[in-house]
């Protein structure tokens, strides 16, 4: 448990991928078996038992401490498990061969019943020290929060072996802890698993960002096209399992099973296959924002009251697998053709066709790209985020292949902001104020002031970095720890161009507006600050949004959950 | 008699009005006693400076020549008589010089004793327990969430990171009095040998711990080295300038930093260290708590920290405990003497 809590530990406090995946990697290669594997499933949140409460452990502790102190303490950290994890008494008849491994932790926690668990836990708590006591209580009690995907501890353990993650991927649904059989494939010491899982992952196909420079090169006719949805893309795969039944899976984009989030569509699914597609929120056949998106994205708990607000659907773009044939080598356009017979055979109303764009040359395109509601988006244009570009001859190849794919998206929104806050970034950029706060003007008490409207940590270059450091350092007015908050007023300040993809309304921040993506485009030491927009620019295009969403006459949103949960 | 009568708590410090004495003042003052020589103890601009000859060299070292109109260095285990007052100085095992006085007079015993650990520290003799009637703590780390006994098994986890990361280059933050000094011996200690990197600020104070013949191995200032030859190696620096401009002459640099604050994640999460080192020069709660009890004190007088919880305890003890409001102890950790802005942090403080 001590290496694990080490890992832990370290991985909490390191900011960089690299050196989490190195951290990880590390960890791998210096522990045995079956304790790497059981840590493995642990950063990849694929351990599953009885977790413990909160309470359980706040009763312990009280049991062993003074009330006043523990108070006090409680105060002072602002984290439960952190806390009893410092104050937890040592142990006088302390014996250093009772540390537990975190195999003996998964191993007793997934077959000890409920009664004898605190006892247990506080035995564990006696053994360990500080930073072994908190690991502990961070995995008995769920989610580790490390800020460690499921994808990046299996590239960690790819890298093993020289290994593609893909090909981990692909195996993970047929695996499970503490995958003594893959490590010892991933270090050449045995056979690759096999994967028996009936609806597997493929790894998807990617685009490229095209730039102007690159249309001369293409020829429109080689290529087809098709919007770029503002959702999120998924896999859909059925299979059929031993007894028959179909086995249906949702994946995300880098092979997260993701099916639990999405009970709702999941049932859509009986046909043997693998789509690939946007997963969208759509409410009387119309597609919602990210927005609501986002209410469904990484929850644990899905209740019907959210499936039923919040409804998800598939269009679909790609087929791979149709029954048991394995479509991939086929060009583009063969795929499609058998994509539109698959989705007509499903005749699911969770389930549609993504449309292709009709186009000749470059001129109508980007007159579509411009324009998507007048050139067959309809009423779903304030969702498309682009024109994806494909290839009529191109097979399903996974990866960023060249040329194969390309997205193009539309022109981001832009507004001039001034800087308000800065604070220092990480790793690399660790001693450079490399974080900005900007704001918009708005009227408060009959004066002019600048209101917050977002965050942007890139977009510039190395060079303008630096030149905003200098402006920082020099500019300063007040500090509050990292942060530095920076002259802002009428005539003194800098104004940044600040570029997003979109707008959406937020109770968490003052000025009532949260921008999507936003990144620095351009540095404008030409401007004063009083000739930045107003926070009323930015209503303005949420308004405009707003009513292109809500359409003609349509019921308002919760209106219509209602109905549905009613139903 | 009553304590108060031969020592009286005021805001700027405990004062002895018979011997004619202050301990550790915040103001200026006609004579005082210097328990050691971080800036919030040890002040410039007194009448008379009594402490030990470390302490006196460090204040030499920090402020010039002319930091007090006259000094007179006491041993350890010296008593001086100061008007009928007697007062007696002993190892603190804090820093470098670091002493607890102990103020005797018609059979009552004060222990002032500064800031301290009773753990080993190899720089320093290690702390000598007075017994006493009154005894007055310090309680920096006064809750029972701060523990830091495993020393070295913290500097085996930066030597593990710099093992697995040889291309990068460790900033140790540490305060250039006593923790740079410690985090350097105990990496010896452990076995590391190779040139251990310096700031600037740390230079005068690292090098009057060798001069003691305290033994460092190979030192060098990082000013002069060639950012190529800083990957794989340790430097150490004030805290103030481990996140800052300074940092650039180092090949992507791990942030680091050896205090007891490193205990609490939110406190190393707020400065931005990658990794914290739980390093303290200060007794932890488990020390402070068990170093009353040893002195047999029935009466406990609390400077600075987190008083109120050691004072709860000292309580349920049947002690009794009061705090002592002195406004101005704790800053060293904070400030360091170095600016943040750090332009002119490499050059010699």
């Amino acid at each position: 448990m001590n290496r694990f809590a080490e890992l832990l530990d370290r991985l909490t406090y390191e900011p960089g991928r690299n050196n989490k995946l190195r951290l990880m990697t590390d960890y791998f290669r210096t522990t045995p078996d079956p304790q790497r594997g059981y840590a493995m499933a642990a950063l990849a949140g694929a351990l599953s038992f009885k977790s413990a409460k909160a309470g359980m452990i706040r009763t312990l502790i009280t049991e062993r401490t003074d009330p006043v102190l523990l108070a006090l303490s409680y105060d002072y950290v602002g984290d439960l498990s952190e806390t009893v994890a410092l104050m937890w008494p040592a142990d006088p008849h302390h014996r250093p061969n009772a540390i537990p491994s975190i195999t003996d932790v998964v191993e007793t926690l997934s077959t000890l019943g409920k009664a004898q668990l605190p006892a247990q836990i506080a035995r564990w708590l006696d053994a360990l020290d500080e930073t072994g006591r908190w690991a502990l209580l961070k995995l008995i009690t769920g989610a580790l929060r490390i800020g460690v995907s499921a994808r990046l501890v299996k590239t960690a353990a790819a890298a093993l072996g020289d290994k593609d993650p893909h090909e981990i991927e692909l195996l993970w649904p047929g695996l499970a802890p503490p995958y003594t059989e893959l490590f010892a494939w991933l270090e050449d010491r045995g056979e690759k698993p096999l994967n028996t899982d009936p609806a597997p992952f493929r790894p998807a196909m990617l685009a490229h960002a095209i730039e102007e420079t690159d249309f001369p090169a293409l020829d429109p006719s080689h290529y087809r096209a098709e919007w770029k949805w503002d959702g999120t893309r998924i896999q859909a795969v059925t299979g059929l399992n031993e007894d028959g039944e179909p086995v249906t899976r949702l994946y995300s984009r880098t092979g997260e099973d993701i099916s639990k989030s999405f009970p709702d569509l999941v049932s859509s699914f009986r046909l043997p296959g693998a789509l690939d597609g946007e997963l969208l929120i759509m409410r009387e056949g119309r597609v919602q924002s990210f927005n609501d998106l986002q209410q469904r994205l990484n929850r644990k708990v899905i209740s019907s009251k959210l499936t039923a607000e919040f409804p998800a659907y598939l269009r679909a773009y790609d087929l791979l697998v149709d029954g048991d044939e394995d479509l991939r080598e086929l060009p583009f356009a063969e795929r499609r053709k058998r994509l539109e017979k698959f989705i007509a055979a499903m005749d699911d109303p969770r389930v549609d066709l993504s449309p292709l764009v009709p186009f000749d040359n470059w001129d109508q395109l980007t007159a579509a790209r411009a324009d998507p509601a007048s050139a067959g988006a309809g009423d779903d244009a304030t969702a498309v985020e682009g024109i994806m570009l494909k290839r009529r001859d191109a097979p399903y190849l996974p990866g960023r292949p060249k040329g194969q794919w390309w997205k193009w998206k539309r022109e981001p929104h832009i507004i001039d902001a001034v800087l308000m806050y800065a604070q220092r970034g990480h790793g690399k950029r660790s001693s450079y104020y490399s974080d900005y706060t900007f704001g918009a003007w708005t009227t408060e008490d009959g004066e002019d002031v600048l209101v917050p409207v977002g965050k942007a940590y890139f977009g510039f270059t190395d060079e303008e970095l630096i030149q905003i450091d200098r402006f920082v350092r020099r500019n300063t007015i007040e500090r509050f720890g990292p942060v530095r908050e920076v002259v802002h007023e009428a005539d003194k300040g800098l104004v940044l161009e600040v570029a997003f993809e979109g707008l959406q309304r937020s109770t968490r921040h003052k000025s009532g507006v949260a921008m999507r993506f936003p990144r620095i485009s351009r540095l404008r030491w030409d401007k004063p600050p009083a000739e930045a927009d107003r926070l009323e620019t930015l209503e303005k295009m949420l308004e405009g949004t707003e009513r292109a969403q809500a359409g003609l006459a349509l019921p308002k949103p919760k209106r219509a959950a209602r109905k549905t949960a009613a139903t | 008699m009553r304590p108060e009568d031969i020592l009286l708590p005021t805001p700027s410090g405990v004062c002895c009005k018979r011997g004619g004495f202050h301990i550790d003042p915040t103001r200026a003052v006609d004579k005082a006693l210097i328990t050691h020589g971080h800036s919030d103890h040890a002040r410039p601009g007194h009448g008379a400076v009594l402490a030990t000859q470390e302490t006196l060299d460090i204040m030499r070292l920090r402020y010039g020549e002319n930091f007090a109109g006259t000094t007179q260095a006491i041993k350890y285990g010296e008593t001086v008589d100061l008007n009928g007052i007697k007062a007696t100085f002993r190892p603190a095992g804090h820093v470098l010089g670091s002493a607890q006085i102990a103020v005797e007079y018609g059979g009552t015993r004060i222990v002032a004793s500064g800031d301290y650990k009773d753990v080993p520290d190899p720089t320093c003799l290690p702390f000598e327990l007075i017994q006493c009637d009154v005894f007055i703590t310090e309680a920096t780390f006064g809750l029972p969430v701060f523990r830091h006994h495993d020393t070295d098994g913290e500097i085996a986890k930066l030597l593990r990171s710099v093992a697995l990361f040889p291309e990068r280059a460790h900033l140790v933050g540490a305060y250039s009095l006593g923790k740079a000094q410690r985090v350097i011996a105990l990496l010896r200690k452990a076995g590391y040998d190779k040139t251990i990197y310096l700031h600037g600020a740390m230079e005068k104070i690292t090098n009057y711990y060798v001069s003691r013949g305290i033994d460092l191995g190979p030192l060098e200032l990082v000013r002069g080295a060639k950012k190529a030859d800083l990957a794989g190696t340790i430097t150490l620096a004030p805290p103030s300038a481990v996140k800052d401009l300074w940092t650039r002459r180092f090949p992507d640099p791990v942030a680091c930093f050896a205090s007891g604050w490193m205990r609490v994640r939110a406190r190393a999460r707020q400065s931005q260290i990658e990794l914290p080192l739980v390093i303290s020069d200060h007794a932890d709660w488990d020390g402070l708590t068990n170093t009353i009890a040893a002195t047999g004190a029935g009466e406990i007088w609390v400077t600075h920290g987190q008083e109120d919880a050691l004072m709860h305890w000292c309580t349920t003890r049947g002690l009794k405990a009061r705090p002592l409001d002195i406004v101005g102890y704790g800053d060293e950790d904070e400030s360091d003497g170095v600016s943040d802005t750090g332009e002119n942090a490499g050059s010699p403080a």
